[in-house]
């Protein structure tokens, strides 16, 4: 049985178009009053996934429950679910009012009482003195806002977000960012937010959903995900990272001896089901390595490129056996005292725990 | 702003131009003037007056224009209302209706009686009331008008509606509306700039017709362009000019209204 305090229960949810799967068997949980984001590139399934929860889509096979409630078979004006589109898909002919108001009527609401609401929520987005403009007289950002006020008039169980926020430009994007948190903080209604951008995604979610090739790659917190991806995919991803092949040496415990095709190796957490012998991979952040001046470590290097970003520099450093690593360092006097110049000869420090040790 | 490849450019680009516009306005201008002769000639500048206006409303032919007029323009009302609402759900149902068996199919035969020659349509439409047993008359023109004026509404209906995206009726359907609630709050008010534009264009063409009604009326009953023909067989006098400007200058309004509806449309 789905459990009733979840806001949104998909299980084993699959979308075929033909004989294309859009979605391979996905199972996962929003729980209530979260902001949940499914992540991943263009086609992987993620905007389908959202649009099977509004009703937009049929789903093929599974269920879909809301609240403990089956909804997969409902069409979508009988589910208390709302959706910011990413063209936010204002009704060019009502104003930003009448846009607002058109939920809450629909949903049996008098004029009257949904002409407070939709001010009420104006207010919300900081948008209560344009009401009775159209939105063709609104910036797009102004536009967004608006979208977002109807979808949260009529007071959803969950909100769905597609993409809401690619429209904007970066400034704006950022600015969003942290009103639509608050706004969920304020309302206390769950969000489901569907995106392409890994920095939205990380900054705003409580939980991330990764997805790739229509299948579900990892669920968990920003960090969790970020600290120990399951795959190489989210492994690259969210964030940067340098991703090395390797051979599993031994394993003792919970550590893990990978030895890298040079020669080198490297302790790690132990997980899953690798023996020893197996070939695996290794993630590696840069921001969790150092270079110091060399040292008798076999852990050694020539700078071939440093590359100044703004807030951090990234060093190329070529290891012996043809591996390249990337480091960051932050661009700050302690920071730029560990950068040294191309063609020079640097110790590598990998921070404990740094290396993560993923088997696909 | 002109520039090399420009064909403003191009020698003879205004002699072309200028006859151009000759060839398609020196005859209705010239009707226009002399609609406003003093002459019992048609040829012969007499003088400005409006005379044979009044001939039109008061004259001997008064009886049979008034009663052309009436037909013509109730004719244009319904087949104009019944074609767009006709041509209004076809356009629904082919550009919304999903991929449906014989789609491309039936956009073609909405479109197709565009193509045939009228005096095939009109021949046909005879025929058909003939083996039907239906008698001709005043409901014959008018079922003819509005079947013929289905796909002049439909087109500008169609561009329209494949202009909007369907995540709108999405957006409604989300927004707790029906189907059939979408259709009415969302879809057909940003379809109405089409809409209009489709029966305007349906009037026009009923207003105008004259092979399909000359081959479908029955004795007795005329719409203008019939009884205009009728009167030009017994020699042409310059009331038929009047009348002609009359009816040119409800096509211009009709043709200003569908231009200024677009315009607005795309401002907003």
């Amino acid at each position: 049985m789905p459990d009733t305090r979840n806001a949104i229960d998909v299980r084993n949810a699959v979308k075929r178009y033909g004989s294309f799967t859009a979605l391979q068997s996905i199972t996962l949980s929003i729980r209530d009053n979260e902001f949940f984001t499914l992540l991943g590139p263009s086609g992987c399934g993620k905007t389908t996934l959202l649009r099977m929860i509004a009703g937009f889509e049929d789903v093929t096979e599974g269920e879909i429950f809301l609240f403990g409630e089956e909804i997969e078979n409902l069409p979508p004006h009988q589910r208390p679910v709302n959706t910011v589109f990413q063209n936010y898909a204002l009704f060019p002919h009502m104003t930003v009012e009448e846009n607002v108001m058109f939920g809450l009527e629909m949903r049996g609401s008098s004029r009257e009482a949904a002409r407070q609401t939709a001010g009420k929520m104006l207010e919300l987005v900081q948008l209560a003195q344009f009401s009775a403009r159209k939105p063709s007289q609104l910036s797009g950002g102004q536009q967004q806002r608006v979208a977002l006020a109807r979808a949260l008039a009529p007071q959803p169980k969950v909100l769905l977000l597609d993409e809401p926020l690619s429209a904007l430009d970066l400034k704006l994007r950022q600015a969003m960012r942290s009103e639509l948190k608050s706004i969920q903080r304020e309302t206390g209604i769950t969000f489901t937010f569907v995106t392409h951008d890994q920095e939205e995604a990380l900054t705003m979610s409580d939980r991330i959903a990764v997805m790739s090739a229509g299948r579900l790659q990892q669920l968990g917190e920003a960090r969790d995900i970020y600290e120990r991806p399951v795959n190489r995919f989210v492994a690259d991803f969210i964030g940067e990272t340098n991703l090395l092949d390797a051979r599993l040496e031994a394993v003792d415990a919970s550590v893990a001896t990978c030895r890298l095709a040079n020669g080198l190796t490297l302790e790690c957490d132990a997980i899953g089901s690798a023996r020893s012998g197996a070939d695996v991979h290794i993630s590696i952040r840069p921001e969790r390595m150092t270079l110091t001046a060399v040292n008798d470590d076999p852990w050694q290097g020539t700078v071939k490129e440093n590359i100044f970003v703004g807030t951090d520099v990234q060093t190329i450093v070529q290891l012996q056996g043809d591996i390249a690593l990337t480091v960051r360092t932050q661009n700050s006097a302690a920071g730029v005292a560990t950068i040294f110049d191309p063609g020079t000869e640097v110790a590598i420090t990998v921070e404990a725990g740094a290396a993560r040790m993923l088997e696909d | 702003m002109s520039s090399r490849g420009d064909v403003r450019t191009y020698s003879g680009f205004r002699a072309i131009t200028m006859l151009c516009l000759f060839v398609l306005y020196s005859p209705l201008i010239i009707v226009t003037i002399y609609s406003f002769n003093a002459s019992r000639s048609i040829t012969v500048w007499e003088g400005l007056s409006l005379q044979w206006y009044a001939d039109v409303f008061w004259g001997p032919e008064s009886g049979k224009f008034k009663q052309a007029a009436i037909n013509s323009f109730t004719i244009a009302l319904i087949a104009a209302t019944m074609s767009t609402a006709i041509a209004t759900s076809a356009a629904t149902a082919i550009v919304r209706g999903g991929r449906f068996r014989l789609r491309t199919a039936s956009l073609g035969l909405i479109s197709l009686p565009l193509m045939v020659p009228e005096i095939v349509t009109a021949v046909a439409t005879l025929i058909f009331f003939n083996s039907i047993g239906f008698t001709r008359g005043y409901l014959t023109i008018l079922a003819a008008h509005i079947a013929f004026c289905i796909p002049f509404a439909y087109l500008p209906i169609q561009a329209r509606m494949q202009g909007i995206e369907d995540t709108y009726e999405q957006a409604a359907q989300d927004l707790y509306a029906t189907k059939a609630q979408a259709f009415r709050r969302v879809l057909l008010p940003m379809m109405m700039p089409g809409i209009i534009a489709g029966f305007l264009l349906a009037f026009i063409v009923s207003l105008d017709d004259f092979i399909i009604t000359n081959f479908v009326k029955g004795a007795g009953v005329e719409t203008l362009p019939t009884a205009i023909f009728g009167s030009v067989k017994q020699g042409i006098k310059p009331n038929i000019m009047a009348i002609s400007t009359m009816l040119l200058v409800v096509s211009i309004a009709m043709v200003t209204i569908s231009y200024i509806v677009g315009k607005k449309d795309n401002s907003t």
